[in-house]
């Protein structure tokens, strides 16, 4: 660097437009001839100068081409031509620099937003081999010279910085908010590093609560190198207790003993959860508490061997950490006729009946489920009632391989005609489809199904019988 | 198809220079370490790296052993190491256990990290805490595009989505700006740049920074356009379910780096066989734009036409015969086997879609689409939650309900503590998620937002206002669904029959009953040349768009109809095959380029709190 620090900072202050100086383009340059050399000792394919041959290859790509053809693309777009008309800037949204509680002079600010596009001269040099960068001792020097938007590009551009030049707070907040200015993830975490070991961290998380983007960024560096001690000291810190509570209930997950998690989880209900989530937290504490206790219990009937539940249907696994309806379905399955059941659960009439519809269906428990239908009114007349609706029940029936006589009864119940005869041709109850056209009076129909069922069969003759009926006023 | 062209559409620029430029380079970064080394691979860049280099090309390069990165201590004796892998965190940790462990053990060995598509100063600091700084030396490959076929570029990059739209991380934004500046030099020069979305306008920026710091040659332009669209600006498209072929085929197979594998059930054997899904199978090509209904009728009728060549040898001579042998039979061979691997992949969705009650499926999301009997919607979520039916597609309705909806109180009833009932308590951390994203929102009892916000407004000063604001960002996010639908006609009416094989507008993709938001965006846009016209859209949408021009086109040449849209965060089939029905009606040609190939479950799986 030949020009003096004062220099520069008046050039940067006064330019409006990009600038190309020179001392960059030195380092780059050299850098260039070195890359140069270095591919041009590849292969003596190499052309010197000129239009681009495209060697055009088919869509399935014929085999490996030279390697001196791609680094040559590279270079010759590296190469001064007639430079296109520029695309102009948008203005993105960028963090408000004057909201930033740092401090920093307005003038620094300004300086930062309009340096930022007075980007180096020539920098689009990709460096393929970096070792043949200038020797470590003379890059050093160099780099200690660069100013925070130089080093800001240079961070954008994935090329070596150093930031210990960078000790006073302004100095830091200004790289990083200019890092930010950029909208380069990898320079703001850079940044970020940096900040994190040079900065005490109350120092640290204030500046950081005013600079919403990296902070957000922090955040998720921290949660990737899985810090998260410190990422609990700063979420607290700015008073995000909600997240810290989700942050260290997820915690639970690391914990592979039962009895162990569990005690964590009731540890867990004294954090400050937001919403509902404290509900479900104690939810999910008192259901593992009660398939401990479950699981005990059951482990020890089947070893003993007495229930002869646990023999015909033998446990497929432990209940430990199953879902709530998992659990349900698996009281209902092997313990379905104890008095005590696990009652407490907040659960709604149609999730219990769903569940427990399955498991006595997959028992082919055909009473249990009949049962589960009745309700008597005061006169003590039983009638067929379902939370669900008949089509559903059906269906969850049919999935448990009911036979067709089971199925049947529940076909029709179906109150929709249309519905009724769609799944009773589907499950061949052919009773209902026959009933359901004669109380529709559709004689064409009628006839259409005899042709589907078996000849001679009694339901043949029941549409004979139907069909010849004068009584019927058909329809059509 | 159908369709009726409007006028030729302009040839497309051939993308597998791509693949040339990023193989060379792959080699050159090889021979940097010379002699014989074991390679390392990151397993989510072997898919990426089949596409562009085989085993013999490293062979030929020095690489005696692959192996995937596992996590686990290595058992390579190779005295060089080197690892390809992508620039997170905890794989370079795992590198410098391997590196301590062996230094320990007093091993001496060289090694060599490819970062791809670039390094990340997080990743070198690892390094250097880990005291391994100089043991091992890094690179660079700029993979940064896999073209997947003539008309679609990917970045691979799945955690764009997560990184950027979640955790609010804008590491990848250079990286697409990079992306797009590759494009440009190799494809452009752009004349427009239209975007919206604020990812969107930060790549056009980054891209716009490197094109001033780079220097290029004039060349003659063959991509005249540019889109750029974040993902967030539309989430309702990539939750419906697809019902066009290839995005069928997608949602059920999973299509991996344009690569799908069948398995037993389609292949009929005990093998499962690979296949690449692109515009060089014949078959595929025809179909993959096809609604499912019209897929049946085109296999078929291809089959008989097969048929008809098959029979034409009856009756040959012999030299005829020899004809027919040397110049047909391969090719009708070819066409036979990927005619009859498609008609067992079709039988196969039939019977999965059937078993899973799919009518009923569709029928609840068209409703949530148009607005209609949202409570027996409700009721079929609900159930379809207490049920315990695949987790995805739960969790894919709840979503869909929420965006769509915006009429939050009816998610109480339904409720997440349904949910986290059924499939497990953990995914209170989803919901969290789900939340910051405004992908699911429950309204707060009592309260609406505004209500909420004027009075913090009045009751705090400043800057807590700013931090509660933040906090309020979540709940801002409410979809604007409904209002914008309405707008743009995104919901064709109901009452007129919509023919699918013979498709007037994009809503074929999703069987007629909705267009989707960001193709209708594209296609509006690309309409009027600007936004004007579009301000209560872009308002609903939360805006952030612009429409920038640069060189004026020299020429009213074909690349002026070539369009490069970009999706950041991914995009669906569905979305492809809707512009390149736009394309083949307005007589544009459409790149599709996007951060990644997703669909609704890649989309929720990457929200699900295991990710991480």
């Amino acid at each position: 660097m030949m020009k003096s620090k004062a220099d520069e900072e008046d050039y940067w202050n006064s330019s409006k437009y990009n600038a190309f100086t020179f001392d960059d383009a030195d380092d780059e340059l050299s850098a260039l001839k070195e890359t140069k050399k270095a591919v041009n000792s590849i292969g003596p394919l190499l052309a010197e100068d000129g239009e681009e041959d495209w060697e055009r290859v088919s869509w399935s790509g014929e085999p490996v081409g030279s390697i001196s053809w791609s680094v040559k693309e590279m270079a010759a777009s590296n190469q001064r031509a007639d430079r296109e008309p520029a695309f102009p800037k948008i203005s993105t949204e960028t963090p408000s620099l004057s909201k930033s509680q740092s401090g920093i002079s307005l003038s620094s600010l300004f300086k930062g937003e309009t340096v930022i596009r007075s980007l180096l001269g020539d920098s689009s040099l990709r460096l393929y081999t970096p070792e043949l960068r200038k020797p470590k001792s003379e890059y050093k020097d160099l780099v200690s010279d660069w100013s925070a938007e130089e080093t800001v590009q240079r961070l954008q551009q994935g090329k070596g910085v150093t930031l210990e030049k960078f000790r006073s707070l302004q100095d830091k907040l200004l790289l990083l908010d200019l890092a930010v200015a950029a909208h380069d993830g990898n320079a703001i975490t850079a940044v970020l590093i940096y900040l994190k070991r040079t900065l005490c961290k109350e120092v640290l998380f204030r500046e950081l609560e005013s600079r919403q983007t990296a902070l957000r960024h922090f955040i998720h560096y921290l949660t990737e190198s899985r810090e998260q001690r410190l990422l609990l000291e700063l979420l607290r810190a700015l008073g995000r207790t909600e997240e810290a509570a989700l942050l260290q209930y997820k915690d639970y997950k690391n914990i592979a003993d039962e009895n162990k998690r569990r005690d964590f989880l009731k540890s867990c209900l004294s954090l400050q959860f937001g919403g509902e989530d404290g509900n479900h937290v104690q939810d999910h504490y008192t259901l593992l508490e009660r398939q401990i206790i479950i699981e005990a219990a059951d482990r020890k009937a089947e070893r003993e061997g007495k229930l002869e539940v646990f023999q015909k249907f033998p446990r497929k696994a432990s209940i430990l950490n199953m879902p709530l309806i998992t659990t349900l379905y698996y009281c209902c399955f092997y313990h379905y006729n104890e008095p005590e059941q696990p009652a407490q659960c907040p659960i709604s009439e149609k999730q219990y009946f769903t569940t427990a519809l399955a498991a006595r269906a997959k028992l082919k428990n055909w009473t249990d489920v009949d049962a589960m239908f009745n309700s008597r009114n005061w006169l003590g007349f039983s009638k067929k009632k379902s939370p669900l609706s008949f089509q559903r029940v059906v269906d969850i029936l049919q999935k448990n391989s009911a036979p067709t006589r089971v199925l049947q009864e529940y076909v029709g119940l179906v109150s929709d005609a249309e519905l009724r005869i769609g799944l009773a041709q589907k499950h061949k109850c052919h009773d209902i489809v026959i009933n359901t056209y004669r109380d529709m009076k559709d004689r064409q129909q009628l006839a259409e199904y005899r042709k589907k069922v078996e000849r001679g069969s009694a339901e043949e003759r029941k549409i004979d019988e139907l069909l010849s009926n004068q009584q019927i006023r058909w329809k059509n | 198809m159908a369709h009726s062209a409007r006028r030729d559409s302009p040839e497309l620029p051939d993308l597998s220079l791509l693949k040339r430029l990023v193989r060379d380079q792959l080699i050159y970064l090889l021979e940097q370490l010379p002699g014989k080394k074991d390679l390392f691979i990151d397993s989510d860049l072997m898919s990426p790296l089949d596409r562009i280099a085989n085993v013999s090309t490293l062979k030929q390069h020095e690489v005696d052993k692959l192996y995937k990165v596992e996590h686990k201590p290595i058992v390579s004796i190779s005295d060089q190491i080197c690892f390809l892998i992508r620039p997170r965190i905890q794989t370079v940790k795992w590198i410098c256990d391997v590196v301590n462990a062996d230094k320990a053990a007093g091993k001496f060995r060289r090694y060599k990290i490819i970062f791809t598509p670039q390094k990340f100063y997080a990743c070198e600091a690892v390094l250097e805490e880990q005291g391994v700084f100089g043991d091992v030396t890094t690179d660079e490959w700029a993979f940064y595009l896999l073209p997947l076929d003539e008309d679609i570029i990917s970045l691979e990059l799945p955690e764009f989505f997560r990184d950027n739209f979640l955790a609010g991380d804008q590491r990848w934004v250079r990286t697409a700006g990079s992306a797009l500046h590759l494009l440009h030099s190799l494809f452009g020069p752009f004349s427009k740049v239209y975007g919206i979305g604020r990812c969107s306008k930060m790549t056009y920026e980054s891209w716009r920074e490197q094109v001033e710091q780079g220097e290029q040659k004039a060349r003659h332009a063959e991509i005249g356009n540019v889109f750029l669209i974040d993902r967030d600006v539309d989430f309702v498209t990539p939750l419906c379910s697809q019902v066009v072929y290839e995005g069928l085929v997608d949602d059920i197979f999973r299509i991996k780096c344009g690569c799908v594998e069948f398995g037993p059930e389609v292949t009929s054997s005990d093998k499962s066989i690979k296949v690449m899904l692109n515009s060089q199978d014949k078959v595929f090509n025809e179909i993959r734009n096809e609604h499912f209904s019209n897929v049946f009728g085109f296999l078929s009728q291809k089959a008989r036409n097969l048929q008809t060549a098959y029979d034409k040898r009856r009756g040959m001579d012999i030299q005829q015969m020899k004809t027919f042998v040397s110049e047909e039979l391969k090719g009708l061979k070819q066409e036979h086997r990927l005619l009859s691997l498609h008609i067992s992949a079709s039988e196969s969705i039939m019977k999965k879609k059937t078993k899973q009650d799919f009518q009923e499926l569709l029928k609840t999301e068209h409703c949530l689409l148009e607005g209609f009997e949202i409570r027996e919607c409700i009721s079929f979520i609900e159930e379809h939650i207490n049920r315990q039916v695949s987790m995805i597609e739960s969790l894919r309705l709840l979503c869909l309900l929420s965006v769509t909806e915006n009429a939050l109180c009816l998610i109480r009833p339904v409720s997440c503590a349904g949910f986290r009932q059924s499939y497990g308590a953990d995914h209170l951390l989803t919901f969290s998620n789900l939340r910051q994203l405004g992908l699911l929102v429950e309204q707060q009892p009592g309260e609406t937002l505004t209500v909420m916000e004027s009075k913090v407004g009045k009751l705090v000063n400043d800057r807590t206002a700013v931090k509660l604001t933040d906090a309020f960002s979540s709940l801002a996010k409410k979809s604007h669904f409904r209002a914008l639908s309405k707008k743009l006609n995104l919901v064709p009416k109901s009452d007129e029959e919509y023919d699918l094989r013979v498709p007037r507008d994009m809503a074929y993709i999703f069987s007629g009953a909705y267009i989707p938001l960001s193709c209708k965006i594209i296609e509006q846009v690309l309409e009027r040349d600007s936004w004007t016209g579009l301000e209560e859209v872009t308002r609903l949408i939360n805006g952030h768009e612009f429409a920038v021009t640069g060189a004026d086109p020299k020429s009213k040449s074909d690349a002026q109809r070539i369009i490069l849209v970009m999706f950041l965060g991914g995009c669906t089939f569905s979305e492809i095959s809707a512009l390149r029905f736009l394309g083949k009606e307005r007589g544009y040609k459409f790149i599709v380029v996007t951060t990644a190939i997703t669909n609704s479950s890649r989309l929720l799986e990457a929200l699900l709190d295991n990710n991480v």
